[in-house]
């Protein structure tokens, strides 16, 4: 959907490459492609403002790297800028010497409050504390149930009554003393920030409470409005820090950029699922990464540590990098990549990817790999070790042995061999990014022979298998003799 | 043909580029993350210090820090005819404070400036908003076939409110003269139902739920049999919200759908609900859901806040998707129609 920054860097890049300078008119060029990709990231106007100047003073004069395009070292400038702003400052959480050490939880309805107050305390739990929930949203119907059944699965005990907000803070405040535990967080009613009465009652609960640190929850899907919000708390509360929530949805997350801009306070934690342990410290490098729709890597190698044999992966890329890979290998990677999601989502993450790779992995259908393991598992295991080996008679068993036709067997064949022989030139070269730039017309082509099925299907979307004419070029083909089909 | 050419090559990518970076951290492991710089704590200083609405000048920093400023100057530039770049780009900077959007802004612009403004500006943009948010049919329809039940269906991601919406058109529809019957088929959130059920004793509406973790599909199907069995005119259907990224809990809305436009139910509306102070992120829900619900309208929820929501001009523009109801605060009754003319007036003078 959105147009990543180096995509747009890249279009204009033809014009700044080998001047040895960013001149004035590339870098206000460049610099315009950088503003619009933070306002498509939700980045507030004004912070957007400033944030392009600071990347002006940066680049203004700086002569260009030998070993980065001039798109690539602005991205470079931007990056490292966004990780400054966001990661500058950062809030290391010290335990009072008095306990309990009091958090108090304030944002807008529907940010995640009530989530985020059990994720913390379960983060508490395993640093060791002893934390206590205490629920003062009594405005939410059924908020104090909600922080009651979280409570419950997490092991923590959760204090309500249904008084008024500043008594159960107090009051909890109390019973958490009493009972010794040294870390209490207070979950306190969503609010619109222009709410007098709401801002009221959360300024007199902490008023009451007089806690150590209020962390502001804001979501990441948020728009322009996050400075509002977050200038509103922070005019009410004067707030130690900000909780990100809602990360594991694809916005860009601009917002966090913006609230951390007006408010000068730092991003504390981060939350990305719905499951409670989907919790941690926030990194400002992945943040920056992502606001920049740069594929946030480093979230996806630890999904990939969580869910994928690392060892198989690790073998698998050293055997792909050395040039001896077969279809065991692939399809043993194939299995790996499935397990973190869909192969078209997880493609469009990658670094690096240009605009037309991203919109052809949107045309990845993951029904079809079902009908690559198909086909692979069709074969015997000579033929996998040795694809060379595979006649006219042995496609015809495995096309109807996987269900597919002679045709479908052929092309994955062939585009397996002409991976197996990129990955030979990559093994040479070394680095990937060389061979990933071929990726690109082959993408591109895919793209245009795409048109015509999607096209036809618009009804069903594309399916490959389904259209007439490749259901006529099977029967023609079938028992004759199998010719490689020529599509190039 | 084209889609293995994109697996074979996308999955090699994939395990290449991941293999790597897990063999290099590997390798990094042992290295201390390297220091950082201090920095200044406040990335925008004059949005901190609270902007001083009355003096607002022309210089940059004027701009920066009073968007009151910018609007009313927007209103007050009403030139005839052609317009001129400084009010084109105070317009980009109205839309684009108030979420429309870089892509749908651009257009905008650019159909101001190849028809430009004879009545002034401000009734040209008016104009042409106001055009874009009355397309579509904003009603809500609620006669089904005979013998069969209407279904509204509210959908969206999490926290946008949607079990409130539906408490507040529950209300709405009871006071109407419906038999409403609320089917709680939120059943992951812990206490949504709960939530629901005390809706339903506020508004006097029927309920029907299920327990915590049960099929959504099922409670929704159960409180479409106890409508058609008593007679009732409406179900209004409650789901989990979910990420619209994610391709399980969208084809599970799905299924929840086409269970509940089986005989006797029938879905005439589906709802997406969306908070107002969503940015663009919105128009990749929306995308979605549209896919996988078959979205007849939108709810724009929490407008009382400090947000525009105009997400949603992208939104009329993309997906040419009506607004059918506003949220515009706590109260039963806050939950309106929407008003095209209304809501442009506040997009431009807030």
């Amino acid at each position: 959907m959105f147009d990543a920054l180096s995509d747009r860097l890249e279009r204009i890049g033809q014009n700044l490459r080998s001047k040895g300078r960013l001149s004035p008119a590339d870098l206000d060029a460049a610099l315009g492609e950088v503003r619009t990709a933070l306002l498509e990231a939700d980045v507030e106007l004004s912070v957007v403002r400033a944030f392009v100047e600071a990347v002006k003073t940066r680049l203004d004069g700086v002569a260009l790297s030998q070993s980065l395009s001039p798109g690539q070292q602005v991205i470079k400038a931007v990056h490292e800028q966004l990780i400054e702003v966001l990661g500058g400052t950062s809030l290391k959480v010290t335990y009072a010497t008095h306990p309990p050490t009091v958090i108090l939880l304030a944002g807008l309805q529907g940010a995640g409050k009530t989530t985020t107050a059990a994720k913390l305390a379960r983060w508490f739990k395993q640093q060791g504390r002893q934390p206590y929930l205490i629920a003062a949203d009594l405005q939410r119907p059924a908020a104090v149930e909600q922080l009651r059944v979280l409570g419950g699965q997490i092991g923590v005990d959760v204090f309500s009554a249904p008084t008024d907000p500043v008594s159960v803070a107090r009051d909890g405040l109390a019973e958490a003393t009493r009972i010794g535990r040294d870390v209490v967080i207070i979950d306190t009613a969503g609010r619109l920030s222009i709410d007098e009465a709401l801002m009221a009652e959360v300024k007199a609960v902490s008023g009451a409470t007089n806690p150590h640190y209020t962390f502001l929850v804001i979501d990441a899907m948020t728009g322009q409005d996050a400075v509002q919000t977050a200038r509103a708390f922070h005019d009410t509360l004067e707030l130690s820090g900000l909780i990100v929530t809602k990360l594991d949805y694809d916005a860009r997350g601009g917002a966090v950029l913006s609230a951390r801009g007006v408010v000068g306070r730092p991003v504390v934690f981060a939350s990305d699922g719905e499951k409670l342990e989907n919790f941690d410290l926030f990194h400002p490098d992945r943040m920056a990464s992502r606001i920049l729709g740069m594929g946030d890597i480093m979230t996806l190698i630890e999904e990939a540590e969580r869910t994928m044999d690392q060892d198989v992966v690790a073998d698998a890329a050293g055997r792909m990098m050395s040039g001896q890979f077969t279809l065991d290998d692939f399809l043993s990677q194939l299995n790996q990549v499935r397990k973190m999601g869909s192969l078209g989502g997880l493609m469009k993450m990658m670094p690096g990817m240009s605009k037309d790779i991203r919109k052809a992995a949107d045309n990845i259908d993951d029904r079809d790999l079902n009908r690559v393991e198909a086909i692979i598992k069709s074969m015997t295991k000579a033929e996998r070790t040795n694809p060379t080996i595979i006649d006219g008679s042995r496609r015809t068993r495995i096309a109807k042995g996987s269900g597919t036709n002679v045709a479908a067997v052929n092309q994955l064949l062939n585009q397996f061999k002409e991976m197996q022989k990129m990955m030979k030139q990559m093994a040479g070269g070394g680095a990937l990014p060389g061979p990933l730039a071929k990726l690109a017309p082959m993408a591109a082509r895919a793209q245009a022979g795409g048109q015509l099925p999607s096209g036809l299907g618009g009804l069903g979307g594309p399916a490959p298998f389904a259209s007439p004419a490749k259901g006529g070029s099977k029967k023609k083909k079938k028992g004759g003799r199998v010719t490689p089909p020529k599509n190039r | 043909m084209i889609t293995y050419v994109l697996i074979v090559a996308a999955t090699l990518v994939v395990v290449a580029i991941i293999g790597r970076r897990v063999v290099r951290r590997r390798s990094q492991r042992v290295l201390s993350a390297p220091a950082r710089t201090p920095l200044p704590s406040i990335l925008v200083e004059e949005r901190t210090a609270r902007p001083d609405l009355g003096a607002v000048d022309d210089s940059l920093s004027g701009r920066l820090g009073a968007s009151r400023g910018v609007f009313d100057r927007v209103r007050s530039s009403s030139g005839r005819g052609a317009l001129t770049t400084g009010q084109l780009e105070l317009v980009e900077e109205v839309l684009l404070r108030s979420d429309v959007g870089v892509t749908t802004t651009q257009q905008i612009l650019k159909h101001l400036q190849t028809h430009g403004a004879p009545d002034g500006l401000v009734a040209a943009l008016r104009t042409q908003l106001v055009a874009l948010l009355e397309a579509g049919d904003r009603s809500l329809n609620a006669t089904a076939d005979d013998g069969r039940v209407a279904v509204w269906l509210f959908v969206g991601v999490n926290g946008v409110g949607k079990t409130t919406t539906i408490g507040k058109v529950a209300s709405a529809q009871v006071a109407g003269g419906r038999s409403v019957v609320l089917a709680a088929g939120d059943t992951f959130r812990a206490a949504a139902a709960d939530q629901l059920a005390m809706w339903a004793e506020r508004t006097g509406a029927d309920i029907v739920r299920g327990a915590e973790g049960s099929d959504p599909g099922a409670v929704i199907h159960d409180a479409i049999g106890r409508a058609h069995a008593r007679g009732a005119n409406l179900v209004l259907a409650d789901t989990a919200g979910r990420r619209h990224t994610s391709t399980n809990l969208l084809e599970e809305l799905s299924k929840v759908r086409r269970v509940a436009d089986r005989v006797p139910g029938q879905v005439l509306e589906t709802i997406l609900v969306l908070d107002a102070t969503t940015g663009q992120n919105a128009v990749s829900q929306a995308r979605e859901f549209l896919a996988a619900a078959n979205v007849t309208g939108l709810a724009l929820t929490k407008l009382d806040g400090t947000a525009r929501g105009g997400i949603v001009v992208a939104l009329a523009q993309e997906f040419g998707l009506p607004v059918k109801l506003v949220g515009v605060g706590e109260g039963v009754a806050d939950l309106r129609p929407f008003d095209p003319v209304e809501f442009v007036d506040a997009l431009l003078e807030a």
